[in-house]
């Protein structure tokens, strides 16, 4: 931490006389013209006077300019063009280096900056990526070897907001950023991150622009995700529909005004034609419908037996209450928008009965490591996390594992450290409780997806 | 089959609308302002309804009188505070006012309630559903009632406007406010009236479309709110009637828009149908002319 904050002033410093620098070297130019024309003014006598005496304490000649400044600058100047005060912070940087690892020992220490919404509309999803985080955190601190400090700043999913979350993370001396947690934050965010040098690793940012780089078809080499690509989710839906015969007539209700629905349908829907899975019909929506009926009868009279929603689970809701309402009971099938749909207030959970949602995280696992997150979760805030605080706590495990196999030390740079990371990121194996995880160049994650069915008001790992 | 399906649908979207537009023309017929803060006092009624319901228990009947009580008293003292010191202004003066309160409204619930949509509780109208034509025809028990409530309403309006004193009184402000002040005539406590009645109808109305339509957030009245009011144009603002008919014609058109043409038009065609009937009829359906001097 300090000598974080020690290698950032200099740096500060040394920007600043850089630009003064450029300055003198203008202002000199002018300067000398200006006294070409108008030879024995007093003033200038008295500049030369100072500049000769200066000359003589350093033995070399000094442009007049630097006197115009104040007696710090002058100072910081003098010494600039002297070059021995860059030798000299160097040599003092890196002193101070060796004497705070050597006062470490083996511990590494590594600031993660976790960026998500903490307030506003989508907190309940920021707070459950900084709450797995924080268990993450808690645990590895606890075993030694890493010691990670985490900051937290909030986006309030807010692309400007986001952006200035990530100024003030790295001021705060972030080497590392777990974020953002939503993806148009993270798209704006990882842009930026990706020309600056700072390795992100998203927990739950699932769009693809979240990974791809400014030109089409490159990927940003920095930025990797926990969580499924939007348009993964629509394949591993298809195929899990198809690997289980969950139904033979398939209905896909999608948001149209949604890139993340949008994305998923179309995945979903070519992968269903590949795998043989009849798609019978189609329904669109918009952001600012309520009534589903046209969509639902659609569904019914097309005779599915399977209707596909790639959708938030607030359109969700409606969409199973409209059902009910015509006796209508086909398998509902979401994706990670529909986890959620159990904790909308009044909402009757019996109208989810029976709704599968392809999930990485299920809390009701019998796993090991799953069973003790979710101990720890609730004995922490209360409640039982969601698969955001699941991802979160992952994506710090992978950070870790990716230092680990890198041999990240001590005081390296945000810039250090992210070249270090990237070429690690494809070798790596990460036994999560999101399941085993690997990642390509492109920064996407492989993973087994898993269905959740709601049963009696809780999600249950389907049984096949 | 499927076309009664879809008319029943459009019907039930529709007697929404209508519910709403009677709210909206009954101020504009009076007042002549365009209170677009409407949608959102019928979100707030539905809010108050809501947590009378799910927070304190009340049964459905006591917790409708307890929205619409609430409501009337958003109603007036909005009108007290934010529309009555702007009587004498422009009428666009009063209408970004309106569109103020409207916001402050939304903001004022995600203060209360927060972001998190709620799901209204469907024990509000405990009628079941009935089946017809061997359960191929369905119509929900909400739809009924709101068709009920929408004719009551119409009725109880027309005749409260042509009967009473206060509701003469609200057609003379109407015609002519400065006339009706000077037959000794109370203009701003009659417009307060006819808010207190408009908001209270919003919070039926706000009831009603949570029912229907049970989903609960900040926002929620506002694309309703905007739907109904097109309605209300469409069948001529300022006419009872007019609501009533263009709110169930809009409903349909939509419904049908959707089943028949596509889901990605259906709006489009709601507004492209309103557009016509404007240009054939500027006043809409049932909309009286309106000469002007010159």
């Amino acid at each position: 931490m300090f000598q974080m904050k020690f290698v950032k002033d200099v740096m500060k410093f040394v920007s600043v006389c850089d630009i003064f620098k450029k300055k003198i070297m203008h202002e000199t130019q002018n300067g000398q013209e200006k006294r070409d024309g108008k030879a024995g003014n007093a003033l200038k006598k008295a500049v030369f006077c100072k500049k000769t005496r200066r000359e003589q304490k350093c033995g070399r000649k000094m442009s007049i300019i630097h006197f115009t400044f104040s007696k710090e600058f002058e100072y910081c100047i003098f010494h600039w063009e002297e070059s021995s005060m860059k030798k000299f912070l160097a040599m003092a940087l890196v002193l101070a280096l060796c004497l705070t690892s050597v006062a470490a020992m083996a511990e590494v220490n590594i600031s993660i900056a976790h960026i998500g919404p903490t307030t506003g509309p989508a907190a309940l999803y920021g707070l459950a990526t900084l709450h797995g985080a924080e268990i993450a955190v808690e645990e590895i601190n606890a075993a030694g070897e890493f010691k990670i400090n985490l900051i937290n700043e909030d986006d309030e999913h807010n692309v400007e907001k986001a952006v200035n979350a990530y100024n003030a993370a790295m001021d705060a001396g972030a080497q590392v950023i777990l974020g953002n947690t939503t993806s148009k934050p993270c798209e704006a965010v990882s842009a930026v991150a990706v020309e600056e040098r700072v390795f992100m690793v998203t927990p739950s940012a699932s769009s693809e622009a979240v990974i791809q780089g400014l030109e089409a078809g490159t990927y940003k080499d920095n930025m990797f995700q926990i969580c499924f690509t939007d348009p993964n989710q629509g394949l591993a839906s298809a195929e899990y529909i198809v690997e289980h015969e969950l139904g033979k007539k398939a209905f896909v209700i999608y948001n149209n005004a949604d890139v993340y629905s949008i994305g998923i349908r179309d995945t979903f829907v070519a992968k269903a034609a590949e795998l043989g899975l009849e798609v019978v019909g189609e329904e669109v929506f918009n952001d600012e419908t309520t009534d589903f009926t046209v969509q639902v009868a659609a569904a019914q009279n097309a005779g599915a037996d399977i209707v596909f929603l790639p959708i938030y689970y607030t359109p969700a809701s409606l969409i199973l209450q409209v059902a009910a309402a015509r006796e209508y009971k086909p398998i509902f099938f979401g994706v990670d928008g529909m986890d959620g749909i159990l904790s909308i207030e009044g909402f009757d959970t019996s109208l989810a009965e029976g709704v599968m949602l392809l999930t990485p995280f299920v809390a009701t696992s019998e796993d090991e490591k799953v069973k003790s997150f979710v101990e720890k979760y609730q004995a922490a805030y209360g409640e039982t996390p969601i698969q955001f605080a699941a991802d979160a706590y992952d994506g710090i495990y992978t950070i870790v594992a990716a230092c680990k196999a890198a041999g990240v030390t001590d005081g390296m740079s945000a810039e250090e450290v992210c070249e270090a990371l990237i070429p690690v990121m494809p070798t790596l194996t990460v036994d999560g409780i999101t399941g085993t995880m690997t990642w390509d160049a492109t920064g996407a994650v492989s993973k087994t997806p898993m269905a959740a069915v709601i049963e009696n008001g809780v999600y249950v790992i389907d049984a096949e | 089959m499927i076309f009664l399906d879809n008319l029943v649908n459009g019907i039930s979207l529709g007697s929404i609308y209508a519910i709403i537009a009677l709210g909206y023309t009954m101020v504009y017929g009076i007042a002549k302002m365009l209170n677009f803060a409407h949608g959102d006092v019928i979100m707030m009624g539905a809010y108050i309804a809501f947590c009378a319901l799910q927070y304190w228990n009340m049964p459905p009947l006591v917790s409708l009188v307890v929205a619409m009580a609430a409501c009337t008293v958003m109603g007036v003292v909005i009108e007290g505070l934010a529309y009555r010191p702007l009587r004498q202004a422009a009428s666009l003066a009063v209408l970004i006012t309106a569109i103020g309160m409207s916001y402050l409204l939304q903001n004022l619930a995600l203060m209360i309630w927060g972001a998190n949509p709620k799901s209204f509780p469907g024990s509000m109208i405990n009628i079941p559903t009935i089946s017809l034509f061997g359960g191929e025809l369905k119509i929900t028990g909400a739809t009924l009632v709101t068709i009920v409530a929408n004719i009551v309403i119409m009725i109880a309006l027309t005749a409260f406007t042509s009967k009473t004193k206060t509701g003469k009184a609200m057609r003379c402000v109407s015609e002519d406010r400065g006339a009706a002040s000077l037959m000794g005539i109370n203009v701003n406590q009659t417009i307060s009236i006819t808010f207190a009645i408009g908001s209270a109808l919003a919070a039926v109305a706000g009831i009603l479309l949570c029912s229907s339509y049970p989903t609960l957030q900040p926002t929620t009245g506002s694309m309703p709110g905007i739907k109904a009011f097109t309605a209300a144009v469409f069948g001529g603002i300022g006419s009872i009637p007019g609501a009533m008919l263009g709110g169930l014609l809009l409903g349909v058109i939509e419904i049908f828009g959707k089943a028949y043409i596509s889901t990605e038009l259906g709006d489009a065609i709601v507004f492209a149908v309103l557009i016509i009937v404007l240009l054939v009829k500027p006043s809409g359906l049932l909309g009286k002319p309106v000469r002007e001097k010159v």
